[in-house]
């Protein structure tokens, strides 16, 4: 019995050890926060992976306000957010924060119409006025004048919007705030916001729910994620861009977007509402943020190495996932900015 | 039989005391059935402590604005809660009437020799394998079959009948009546499964009684065996109302989760659990005291429920007797 617990012991000292000496070589980076880039993340962090020995990167989708809350906690080694993160949170962090613009996406504003016809546009006034509850109706004159070849039902306008907290709903209700005043003033924006309590605003969870609710729905509208609406292949509108033009989302529109924006110092760029004939008016940047301070060379230099493979490689996919590659002027600011992650 | 312990075969041993085997196992049984009852309240407690410590800042802070309030705003620090207390009640309520009936239909139907035994064990499988489908799968279903095959009727009703406050808004899509019939599908397992309890536990000196009464079927159905199994079919609705009051995905899904307050059955509404699954997950530490304080508000309500419902089992208890 006693030999029998001896080899017992032995046998536990040695698979101990065993792990140890694998730890040491091995790294593993766990990050949390945003879901809208989340698919996109977690394919690069996958690929990563499987291509680097001994580095293994997780990634959490949980939402943004809740990865910053995790980076601030330290619970995570990176965290990503669609609306960066505020002055007041970056302070709170002894060891620096590098924020890093990875990717960027599109909102769409999808539809159900009878008959579902294609190439609806609508102005900058119209749609932000259906989100506000004013525009209720598909034949309003409004929608028609902008649409003479459709011909637009007397059908009510049901607005599906996001129920649970979301920074696509950030990124939305900040360009709705952009172009319309008395959006500003009555809904503001955020992550949630109080939508007009009418019996025609529905909520779903997710974008997932907001799709399937807009397909089951005659008469409905509703905003998702480009890449989102692009596997779902719903119909989606061509919306009016601040030089007057109506543009349909995807990945040049998006790119002429991005480009009408000079990426500040911090990198941190908000596009509300994007200059430029051919820009896609919903347009906005998603971060990774780092600590500038990780003291973990080991950890450092696999956070670098992810990041660097994501802006050549992973950029590359991003198109055929629904997102927009970086311009190359940002990426080359992002490598430089990557340095800081010491 | 009330003798502790199993009497041995063997009638030479008839007399003899619980050897110390018996009063080991006894003991040991005894000792964990006590563990067990009281881990079990120890967690109600646990749960009830903990999630009333996080609601107490919010419940100070807020105090009954949040209750009555009917407005939820976040960037505003606004929490009203209303329309979802009124929704939660409204479409369980409406499931319990849908799923009461049918469900009761059910297990009169299940259990009073309209069908061969086989048949019926056959019938009950299937509705019992109802309760095994996932609430996600349910809310789908409701999204892609439910909503699309009431719509022509809830059009007709609208226009036609639109001056009665049930029928006062057109169905847009996700909404109060969508929801409430997939509830009541939901919890109809759980009702006709205890109903048919209910009713197969009524003597059958009962029923032969009555037929010898001179009763018919019928009769014999809806005065004597109904009203004997009187206790355990409301069991099952109390049962069922529980079950319906904390149902989450399928709600959150199909509810429209609009903070609106109306009788009209296609309109959205918003249930307090469908409000807790979607604004916990990015909730900030103002939202989260305030979203504990919703969920004992719903704890409340469950066990208000409960406890009515097992105060009028008692009550129709001590009439029968």
């Amino acid at each position: 019995m006693i030999r029998l617990m001896k080899s017992a012991a032995l046998a536990v000292a040695v698979s101990l050890s065993a792990t140890s000496a694998f730890a040491a070589e091995n790294v593993r980076l766990t990050g949390s926060g945003a879901s809208f880039p989340a698919p996109i993340y977690l394919t690069w962090f996958k690929d990563f992976s499987k291509k680097t020995e001994g580095v293994t990167v997780d990634y959490q989708s949980k939402g943004s306000g809740a990865g910053v809350q995790d980076f601030l906690n330290k619970t995570v080694d990176f965290a990503a957010s669609d609306s960066a993160m505020k002055d007041e949170e970056i302070a709170k962090v002894g060891e620096g924060v590098q924020l890093l613009p990875m990717t960027a996406g599109e909102i769409v504003l999808a539809y159900n119409l009878p008959g579902n016809p294609k190439g609806l546009k609508l102005p900058r006034d119209v749609y932000s006025d259906i989100f506000l509850g004013k525009i209720t109706q598909w034949n309003d004159p409004k929608i028609a004048a902008a649409n003479p070849e459709l011909k637009l039902p007397a059908t009510p306008i049901t607005v599906v919007v996001r129920a649970d907290s979301s920074g696509t709903t950030a990124v939305f209700t900040k360009h709705l705030s952009a172009i319309n005043p008395a959006f500003k003033e009555a809904l503001g924006e955020g992550n949630t916001v109080n939508w007009p309590a009418t019996d025609k605003f529905i909520k779903s969870p997710k974008n997932d729910g907001v799709t399937a609710t807009v397909r089951q729905t005659p008469g409905a509208i509703g905003y998702i994620e480009y890449g989102f609406a692009k596997l779902a292949k719903v119909d989606f509108a061509a919306l009016q861009n601040k030089a007057g033009q109506y543009v349909v989302p995807n990945a040049e529109s998006g790119a002429e977007a991005l480009a009408a924006v000079k990426m500040p110092e911090n990198l941190v760029a908000w596009l509300p509402d994007p200059d430029g004939a051919k820009s896609y008016p919903i347009t906005s940047y998603t971060w990774m943020i780092f600590r500038k301070d990780n003291g973990n060379p080991a950890k450092a230099k696999a956070m670098r190495d992810m990041i660097e493979y994501s802006l050549t490689e992973g950029q590359k996919i991003a198109d055929s996932m629904g997102y927009i590659p970086l311009p190359q002027s940002v990426v080359d600011q992002v490598r430089k900015a990557a340095q800081n992650i010491q | 039989m009330n003798t502790p312990f199993a009497i041995p075969d063997n009638p030479d041993s008839a007399c003899q005391p619980p050897s110390t085997r018996d009063f080991l196992v006894d003991r040991t049984f005894r000792a964990l059935a006590r563990i067990g009852v009281v881990l079990v309240l120890a967690l109600v407690f646990a749960l009830i402590y903990e999630v009333g410590r996080k609601a107490l800042p919010g419940m100070e802070k807020h105090g009954f604005d949040v209750l009555f309030g009917s407005v939820w705003d976040v960037n505003q620090g606004k929490y009203g809660i209303l329309p979802a207390i009124w929704g939660t009640l409204y479409s369980a309520l409406i499931a319990l009437l849908i799923a009461g009936f049918f469900g009761i239909s059910m297990a009169i139907f299940l259990t009073q020799d309209f069908l061969p035994a086989k048949l019926a064990a056959v019938f009950r499988t299937i509705v019992e394998l109802l309760a095994a489908i996932p609430s996600v799968v349910y809310g789908l279903w409701g999204i892609y079959v439910v909503i699309p095959a009431i719509r022509p009727l809830t059009a007709w009703l609208n226009s036609e009948l639109g001056w009665i406050p049930f029928f006062g808004s057109s169905l847009s899509g996700p909404g109060l009546l969508p929801a409430a019939l997939v509830l009541a599908i939901m919890i109809l397992p759980t009702v006709a499964a205890v109903s048919q309890d209910a009713l197969t536990s009524v003597p059958m000196k009962t029923k032969q009684a009555a037929y010898g009464m001179g009763t018919t079927h019928w009769e014999a159905i809806l005065k004597v065996m109904v009203p004997s199994a009187a206790t355990g079919i409301f069991g099952s609705l109390v049962l069922g109302l529980g079950r319906a009051l904390g149902e989450t995905m399928a709600l959150a899904m199909l509810v429209g989760n609009a903070n609106t307050i109306t009788l009209s059955l296609f309109a959205p509404a918003n249930t307090l659990a469908a409000l807790l699954a979607l604004n916990f997950p990015e909730a900030g530490p103002n939202e989260v005291e305030v979203l504990m304080y919703a969920a004992l508000v719903l704890m409340f309500i469950t066990l208000l429920v409960n406890v009515v419902g097992s105060l009028i089992m008692l009550y129709a208890q001590r009439g029968n007797k």
